[in-house]
């Protein structure tokens, strides 16, 4: 009798330990997106314009360097941050400042951010700016249906035109 | 001249534990002794975690090679062949598959449990912090060998791992491009990347090996293996969740979809959602932060070392006993040094040293019979000699009263019973660092010098806090370990008990039945056993 306790007992102790496992490996549910929501992600990576225009050196800044070490003309590496803004429906969505990679500052400038919005059909302005001076002369606007769970993607390709809406 | 002895004076048990851990250990306590009645002690899973942690990686990396011989290392062939193994030629691949996942689960379980059982027991801390230092980076290497895993799926669990994934670790400042941007879009993964991962789940689970093989370093008889008994228990028990539940994969992945609902598994991606719920410096403050405190463990705050142990060479002949029986194999054996023919001589290592006295309890030497003036033994503890357990020996059975006169050799750590409340006018106790500290000659000497009978209580079965200390005492009571109890010591007088913190009343109960057992037989004396004369010698 004895006997027969102690394997029932380890049949309920693994029991339950499988049983835990079988559970805990796909329960309980996690919602990782509501299902009225749809999410839209700004992701590019882009190299700004420097943040000084190659200029001539004077003949008493020349004088100061090693002969070796002349060179005429300097163009300092370092690039401007890249802004961007995107707009939703008329409401501010991201406002990031990306500042260039590097040691030297002189790399892209790569963003990305995702937020989760409702889902429907959306009135979409984005700008970016990548000069000195601030100035945005990257716009672009679209109306995009985004039905729940899909994904929306902001890109940025100065060579194919400028801003890429894919979803 | 009788030389007078010094008794160095019996250091108390290290009280190191916070109160918080001494109550968890109490707790563990209750719940193994429940563990001990369905498994009995020596199976008891609760004993063998990490031997069950190497069986559980042997089950997970065998149905791994099974699995990757049907997997099809491409972006649009990975889902499709995961499924086929599921679902055709079942049930052997889709078992396989569905073992390959829960026999993963089980192991961060029981890795996690067996982690949670040293620390409780106080084994983070003083000489085991290899051990434990060791096992710290496993637990990451556990963890990406399994989410590994569930990426090669390329089901919709796997798209979001993997992008969650990516955004933690974009966290730090690592990398130029941001390592998610390789998930925007559908068409951006490659089956190059499906390589890559194939070479980080073969190679993580590798060096993950390696790690355990260190991890085991500083152990003498490591158990790599659990008793058969519970190793099929266990394979078993996962083979029938496989049947049960079988593994099953979610909607193929789509980059230009979010998973909304997942069946996740809570084992391995629960960092995953976690990154979402806060942020990802949030995560690597609590993940970074956990990591820096269990490594740091062992000298939070440093534990005071107990003398270690030391040898005596003009009493060492080299016979290696100490070496066998030491559990942290901190007892070498090395080229003679003092010039006798002998060829070798014990060394301690005092880093390693537990301070347990186990060695001790092997060495030949450690005889109360020896009629040297003072007994000293080939090696010895500093804070518990021989020759003061040998004088507490003979002092306390020369003021034992009664009937039945008992004597009790009790070990005085956490995970013991505290065999001084068993003392009465009529039993004695003598605590010693661990139950096979005791040599068996002293239970002899015991007898031979009044006592009726001995009793012989340490840790529970195969829970020593020093690992081999039941297992040895056994075998040199049952003559199967030098060295032994001699065939001519009545057995019916010698009773071993194991026992924990919680045990204190079985204890005391074993205690009462040895008791009345010894009533029931003659007097020692008129058996022949003559109570012999050393004791009137030595005091001259």
């Amino acid at each position: 009798m004895a006997r027969v306790l102690r394997y029932l007992s380890q049949a309920v102790l693994y029991a339950a330990f499988v049983a835990a496992i079988g559970y805990l490996s796909t329960s309980p549910t996690y919602v990782h997106l509501p299902p009225d929501e749809a999410l839209i992600k700004l992701s590019f990576s882009h190299a700004a314009a420097r943040k000084e225009a190659c200029h001539e050196r004077t003949p008493e800044e020349l004088a100061k360097l090693a002969p070796n070490m002349r060179a005429q003309t300097v163009c300092p590496r370092e690039r401007v941050p890249v802004t961007v803004e995107v707009v939703l429906d008329g409401e501010p969505l991201f406002r990031v400042v990306a500042p260039p990679s590097g040691m030297a500052k002189d790399g892209a400038s790569t963003v990305y951010r995702r937020v989760a919005v409702p889902s429907g059909t959306h009135r979409i302005a984005a700008r970016l700016s990548d000069m000195p001076d601030g100035t945005f002369d990257h716009r672009a606007e679209t109306t995009v249906a985004l039905p729940p769970g899909h994904v929306l993607v902001i890109d940025f390709d100065a060579g194919k035109g400028g801003f890429l809406f894919r979803s | 001249m009788a030389t007078a002895l010094t008794l160095t004076p019996f250091p108390l048990a290290p009280s190191a534990a916070s109160s918080v851990r001494r109550a968890m250990q109490r707790a563990l306590q209750r719940v193994e002794g429940e563990f001990d009645f369905a498994f009995g002690p020596r199976a008891n899973p609760w004993r063998h975690l990490g031997a069950l942690s190497f069986f559980l990686f042997w089950i997970v990396a065998v149905t791994g090679v099974y699995v990757y011989a049907a997997f099809d290392t491409s972006v649009a062939g990975a889902y499709a062949s995961v499924e086929e193994i599921s679902r055709s030629a079942w049930p052997v691949s889709g078992l396989a598959r569905s073992l390959h996942r829960y026999a993963s689960d089980a192991f961060i379980v029981v890795v996690l449990l067996h982690l949670g059982r040293e620390w409780v027991n106080g084994h983070a801390r003083s000489f085991r912090w290899f051990s434990w230092l060791s096992g710290v980076p496993l637990l990451w290497l556990v963890y990406a060998s399994g989410i590994g895993g569930y990426w090669l799926v390329w089901d919709n669990q796997a798209q979001f791992s993997l992008i969650a994934t990516a955004e933690w670790l974009d966290w730090l400042p690592l990398f130029g491009d941001p390592l998610v941007r390789n998930f925007i879009a559908g068409g951006s993964v490659s089956d190059r990347f499906f390589s890559l991962l194939i070479f980080l789940h073969i190679g993580i689970p590798l060096v993950l090996l390696l790690g355990m093989w260190v991890h085991i370093q500083r152990i003498s008889q490591p158990r790599t293996n659990p008793p058969r008994a519970l190793a099929l228990g266990s394979f078993a028990s996962l083979i029938v969740l496989a049947l049960v539940k079988p593994a099953t994969s979610g909607a193929s992945a789509d980059l230009s979809l979010v998973p909304g609902a997942l069946d996740l598994d809570w084992f391995y991606l629960t960092l995953n959602a976690l990154l979402y719920a806060t942020s990802g410096g949030v995560l690597w403050a609590i993940c970074g932060g956990t990591t820096l405190l269990l490594a740091l463990l062992p000298w939070l705050p440093r534990a005071p070392r107990a003398p270690v142990a030391r040898v005596d060479l003009a009493n060492c002949n080299g016979c290696g006993r100490c070496f066998a029986d030491c559990p942290y194999a901190a007892v070498t054996l090395e080229a003679r040094t003092d010039g006798k023919p002998m060829p070798r001589q014990a060394v301690v290592h005092p880093d390693l040293c537990a301070a347990c006295g186990i060695c001790a309890g092997a060495c030949p030497s450690s005889t109360p019979f020896r009629s040297a003036g003072e007994l000293v033994s080939g090696i010895d503890m500093p804070q518990r000699p021989m020759r003061a357990l040998r004088a507490e020996l003979e002092g306390k059975i020369a003021a034992l009263r009664g009937r039945v006169r008992l004597v009790v050799f009790g070990c005085q750590c956490d995970c013991a019973a505290d065999a001084a409340a068993l003392a009465a006018p009529d039993t004695a106790v003598v605590s010693l660092l661990c139950s096979a500290m005791l040599p068996p000659s002293f239970v002899e000497y015991a007898l031979r010098s009044g006592a009726d009978g001995v009793l012989i209580t340490g840790c529970r079965d195969g829970d020593c806090q020093y690992r081999l200390g039941n297992r040895w005492t056994e075998e040199r009571l049952a003559g199967a370990r030098e060295p032994h109890l001699r065939a001519l010591v009545p057995r019916e007088r010698v009773r071993v008990a194991w026992a924990g913190p919680t045990d204190t009343e079985p204890l005391a109960a074993e205690h009462e039945r040895f008791r009345r057992a010894l009533d029931s037989l003659p007097p020692l004396a008129l058996t022949g056993w003559r109570v012999p004369k050393r004791t009137e010698a030595l005091h001259g």
